[in-house]
C-alpha cells in the first residue's frame, strides 16, 4: 500500500493544506482584521500629512495606537510601531546598546539567554562582532527557564558594565514561559534596561506592559491574528533607544518611515479582538494541546515532550517532542504529504533544517535535536486537527525511523 | 502506465528542472528535492548571500513552484564531505585520477538520496543527467556532446532500477527551449562546470590545503632526477604543463607526466609516445547492458568523462577486468573510470587500477 493513500491523496497548494499546526509561524488574520485593512486600504492619506487626508490617516493609527495601549497595559506614548518583530528586536537590542554605552563607555556586557528568537541572538551577535559588546549568555535549565538567581548573579558580578538584559516573555520554539516580572524586577534593581520579546506571549498570556516592569517588549500583528509586515516596540516613558532608521522621525524620533495606517488598523482591531478573548481561547487551546500530547505519545510511546510540562511555565498552544530515531525534516516531509503542517524550528536561508539551538542551550544532545518537532495551535485550531495528527503520527514516525539518519 | 512516487534531484539548474517536469506529465507523483551539499554547511546561514548554494537552492524552489510539486531541501553535506570530497583528496593521494561526478552519483545520489527516498515511501529517484534508460540498460544521450552516460555507468543494475532520467532524449537546446516555454526562470541558466566543491577550478590548491606540502622528485624514465615538487597529488597522467622542470629535454621536445608513484612521491615525465596504453586492468566492475561475460568481448571503451571512444577486447579475470585496446591510447589515468559501449549502449563499468 502506498502510504499517501491514507491521506487520501496529496495537497497540491497551501489552500489544500487541511491541519494547520503551525500557528506560532504565523496565524491566519482574524475576519475583523481583514475587513479593517481592506476598507483602510481604499483610502488615501499620509499620516504626516498637515491636510484633511493625511488627518484622517493620523486619526486611525492615534486610535489604533490608543487601542493596542489600553490591551497590553501601556500609554499611548509607549507604543512605537514597525515593520514587526525583528525590527522591534533590533530597535530594542541595538538602540539600547548604542544609548547606554554611549551614556558610559564601560557598559560593554548584554545579557540575554541563548534560546532567544534569531531576531535578537543575531542582534546581540552583531554588536559583538561590530560595537565591543561582550554578550552574556545567561544558562537555562532543562526546560529552558532562566532562574532569576543566574540574572542575579550575572548583574552583580560587575552592575556597571552592562548596558541591557533581554530576555523573551515565552520561548518560539518549545513555548516556555520565562519569569519575565521577577527578572525585570532585578535589572531595575541596578538600573538596567530590560527588553522582552513577546511575540509568541502575547496573544495567549496575560501579557501587561507596565504590571511586567519591563523597559521595553516587542509585540507583532501576524502571531495574533493581524497582518504580516506591521509590529510594536513598547518602550517605557524616558526609556530612548538610538534609532536602527534614520529619516523622517515618524515615531517620536526613535523610528522613521511612513506609518502604514491600513496594517496599523489591522493590528490595532486584532490585538483588540485577541486580548478580549485570551483567557477562554488559553483554557480552550491548552485543552486541545494537552489532548494532543496524550495522543502523540499514545502513538509514540517513547516520544519525549520538550520544554517545560503543561501549566503556567508553558504556552497553551505550544507542543513541542523529540522522536527519537528520526530525521524532523523527515517526519516534517511525511507530515506535510498529508495535508498536515508543522515546523522542525528553523531552518537555514536555503531551505536545510537545523537542529534547534534552543533544544542545544537546554542540554538536548543534537541527535535528539534533529528529531524534533513543534506542533503549534491557534484561533482556527479544532479537535479535529488534533485528531487528524493522532491518526497519522504514529505511522509517519515509524515510517521516519526506517528512513534513519 | 504505472505512476510512481518520484523524487527528483533538483539541482536548481535547468536539466534537472526540465526532468522533473517530464516525470510530472508522464503522470507520475513528484517530489522535488534540491541537495544541499556545501562542504561547510554553516554557510548556509552565515554570511551566505550571493553564494552559488543559495542561488541554486532559491532556483529549484522557484522551478519546483513553476511545476506545482512539493520542494524541500536535504542536508548531504556530511554524506557529501565523507564519500565523495574525501575520497577525492584520498584517490590523489594515492597517484590517481578520481572522478567526483561519478562518485557522487554512486554514493549519495543513488544510494544516500536513493535509500532515503526509499525508506521514506518513493519508487524511484529523477535526475537531469544527459543519458537515457530503458528497461535498466544505460545509453547516451542524444545530445552526444553532452552525454553523461561515463559518470552513471558506475550504477549496479539495482541503482538503475529505481533511476529515472527523463531529458536524456532531447539536446540541449531542446531542454532550454522547452524550459522557457513551461515558463522557468532557469531556461537561459548557464551550464555548470568543474568540481561543484572547488568553484575556483584551482584543483592542485585544493589539494595542497587538504594534503599539505609532500615534496618529491622529478625524475626522467630513466630514473635521473631533473626537478622537484610540493605534491605529487598535483599532477595527473598525461599532464604536459606546470611540471615543474626548468631544463628542456635535450630533444626539445614537450614532456608529460608519465607516472605518478605516491610512495615516494615520484612524479616521472617523459615524451608523448611513452604515454600510450594498450592494456589496462580495472577492478569493481558492473554490468548493466549485458549479463557479466564469461570470455572476452569486444565493445567500445571510453576512459574519462567526454573522452574519446576506442575499439576494445573486454575479458574477464577474477574479480578484475582486462582491456586491451586496439589501438595505443594516451594519457590513461588510474581511477577513472573504463566505461564499456556497445554502440551508444552501455554495457558496464570498472576501474582502472593499471596500465600498460
Amino acid at each position: 500500500m502506498r502510504y499517501i493513500d491514507s491521506a487520501g491523496g496529496r495537497p497540491r497548494s497551501a489552500q489544500d493544506c487541511v491541519v494547520y499546526l503551525d500557528h506560532a509561524a504565523t496565524t491566519p488574520m482574524l475576519p475583523a482584521a481583514i475587513a479593517a485593512l481592506t476598507e483602510e486600504l481604499t483610502r488615501v492619506g499620509n499620516p504626516s500629512s498637515l491636510h484633511n487626508a493625511g488627518r484622517r490617516a493620523r486619526r486611525v493609527v492615534e486610535e489604533s495606537r490608543e487601542q493596542i495601549a489600553e490591551a497590553v497595559g501601556a500609554r499611548p506614548s509607549e507604543v512605537i510601531f514597525t515593520s514587526g518583530g525583528t525590527e522591534a528586536d533590533n530597535l530594542a537590542v541595538k538602540g539600547l546598546y548604542w544609548a547606554r554605552s554611549a551614556a558610559d563607555p564601560r557598559r560593554r556586557r548584554v545579557l540575554a539567554t541563548p534560546v532567544e528568537h534569531h531576531a535578537v541572538l543575531d542582534s546581540v551577535g552583531w554588536l559583538a562582532s561590530h560595537e565591543q559588546a561582550e554578550p552574556v549568555w545567561l544558562p537555562v535549565d532543562a526546560s529552558a527557564v532562566l532562574r532569576p538567581e543566574v540574572l542575579m548573579d550575572a548583574i552583580s558580578a560587575d552592575p556597571d558594565s552592562v548596558a541591557l538584559t533581554t530576555v523573551m516573555w515565552a520561548n518560539n520554539e518549545v513555548g516556555t514561559v520565562e519569569p519575565v516580572a521577577e527578572l525585570a524586577a532585578i535589572a531595575r534593581e541596578y538600573g538596567i534596561p530590560f527588553h522582552t520579546d513577546a511575540v509568541q506571549a502575547a496573544g495567549q498570556l496575560p501579557v501587561n506592559f507596565a504590571a511586567s516592569g519591563v523597559d521595553a517588549l516587542t509585540i507583532t500583528g501576524h502571531k495574533i491574528g493581524g497582518p504580516v509586515g506591521v509590529g510594536a516596540l513598547l518602550l517605557a516613558r524616558g526609556v530612548q533607544p538610538v534609532p536602527v532608521l534614520h529619516g523622517g522621525g515618524q515615531e517620536s524620533e526613535v523610528r522613521s518611515g511612513t506609518l502604514d495606517a491600513p496594517a496599523i488598523r489591522a493590528f490595532a482591531v486584532a490585538v483588540g479582538a485577541t486580548v478580549a478573548g485570551r483567557d477562554d481561547e488559553a483554557s480552550r487551546l491548552a485543552k486541545l494541546r494537552d489532548d494532543l500530547i496524550a495522543q502523540v505519545l499514545a502513538a509514540v510511546p517513547d516520544a519525549i515532550l520538550n520544554g517545560a510540562p503543561p501549566g503556567p511555565a508553558r504556552l497553551p498552544g505550544n507542543a513541542h517532542f523529540s522522536f527519537p530515531g528520526c530525521e524532523g525534516d523527515a517526519l516534517l516531509m511525511l507530515l506535510d504529504a498529508r495535508g498536515i503542517a508543522c515546523s522542525t524550528g528553523s531552518a537555514c536561508t536555503a531551505g536545510v533544517a537545523q537542529p534547534s539551538h534552543v533544544l542545544l542551550a537546554m542540554g538536548t544532545d543534537e541527535a535528539r535535536a534533529r528529531g524534533s518537532l513543534r506542533f503549534s495551535l491557534g484561533h482556527t485550531s479544532t479537535q479535529e486537527d488534533v485528531d487528524a495528527l493522532g491518526a497519522v503520527i504514529g505511522e509517519v514516525v515509524e515510517r521516519a525511523r526506517r528512513a534513519g539518519r | 502506465m504505472t505512476s510512481l512516487r518520484v523524487l527528483a534531484a533538483m539541482s536548481g539548474g535547468v536539466d534537472s528542472a526540465v526532468a522533473a517536469a517530464r516525470a510530472v506529465d508522464a503522470g507520475h507523483d513528484v517530489t522535488g528535492v534540491h541537495l544541499a551539499l556545501s562542504a561547510n554547511p554553516q554557510s548556509y546561514r552565515t554570511g551566505a548571500r550571493g553564494c552559488c548554494t543559495l542561488e541554486d537552492a532559491r532556483d529549484a524552489r522557484r522551478a519546483a513552484d513553476v511545476i506545482g510539486i512539493p520542494f524541500y531541501v536535504w542536508d548531504m553535506a556530511e554524506r557529501f564531505d565523507r564519500d565523495v570530497v574525501q575520497d577525492f583528496v584520498a584517490e590523489y593521494a594515492r597517484g590517481r585520477t578520481p572522478n567526483p561526478c561519478l562518485r557522487c552519483n554512486e554514493k549519495i545520489k543513488f544510494a544516500a538520496v536513493l535509500d532515503r527516498a526509499v525508506a521514506l515511501g518513493f519508487d524511484a529517484v529523477c535526475t537531469g543527467h544527459h543519458a537515457r534508460l530503458a528497461d535498466g540498460t544505460l545509453r547516451r544521450s542524444v545530445d552526444q556532446a553532452k552525454d553523461q552516460s561515463y559518470v552513471l555507468a558506475v550504477l549496479s543494475p539495482e541503482q538503475l532500477g529505481r533511476a529515472m532520467f527523463p531529458r536524456g532524449g532531447s539536446t540541449k537546446d531542446e531542454v532550454r527551449a522547452e524550459a522557457a516555454a513551461r515558463g522557468m526562470g532557469v531556461a537561459a541558466k548557464p551550464d555548470s562546470h568543474d568540481v561543484c566543491f572547488i568553484p575556483d577550478g584551482d584543483t592542485r590548491g585544493f589539494l595542497a590545503g587538504r594534503l599539505g606540502s609532500a615534496p618529491g622528485r622529478v625524475v626522467q624514465q630513466d630514473g635521473i632526477a631533473i626537478g622537484t615538487h610540493d605534491g605529487a597529488y598535483g599532477f595527473t597522467i598525461g599532464q604536459r604543463k606546470g611540471l615543474g622542470v626548468a631544463a628542456p629535454a635535450p630533444d626539445g621536445r614537450p614532456r608529460y607526466v608519465l607516472d605518478i608513484e605516491p610512495t615516494s612521491r615520484t612524479v616521472t615525465i617523459g615524451p608523448l609516445e611513452s604515454l600510450d596504453v594498450l592494456d589496462i586492468v580495472a577492478e569493481r566492475c558492473v554490468w548493466t547492458g549485458c549479463p557479466p561475460p564469461t570470455g572476452p568481448r569486444d565493445c567500445l571503451v571510453q576512459l574519462r568523462a567526454h573522452g574519446e571512444v576506442h575499439a576494445a577486447t573486454a575479458s574477464p579475470d577474477g574479480d578484475l577486468l582486462r582491456i586491451r585496446l586496439a589501438r595505443p591510447a594516451r594519457g590513461i589515468a588510474k581511477g577513472q573510470a573504463a566505461v564499456l559501449y556497445d554502440g551508444d549502449t552501455v554495457l558496464g563499468s570498472a576501474t582502472i587500477s593499471a596500465t600498460a
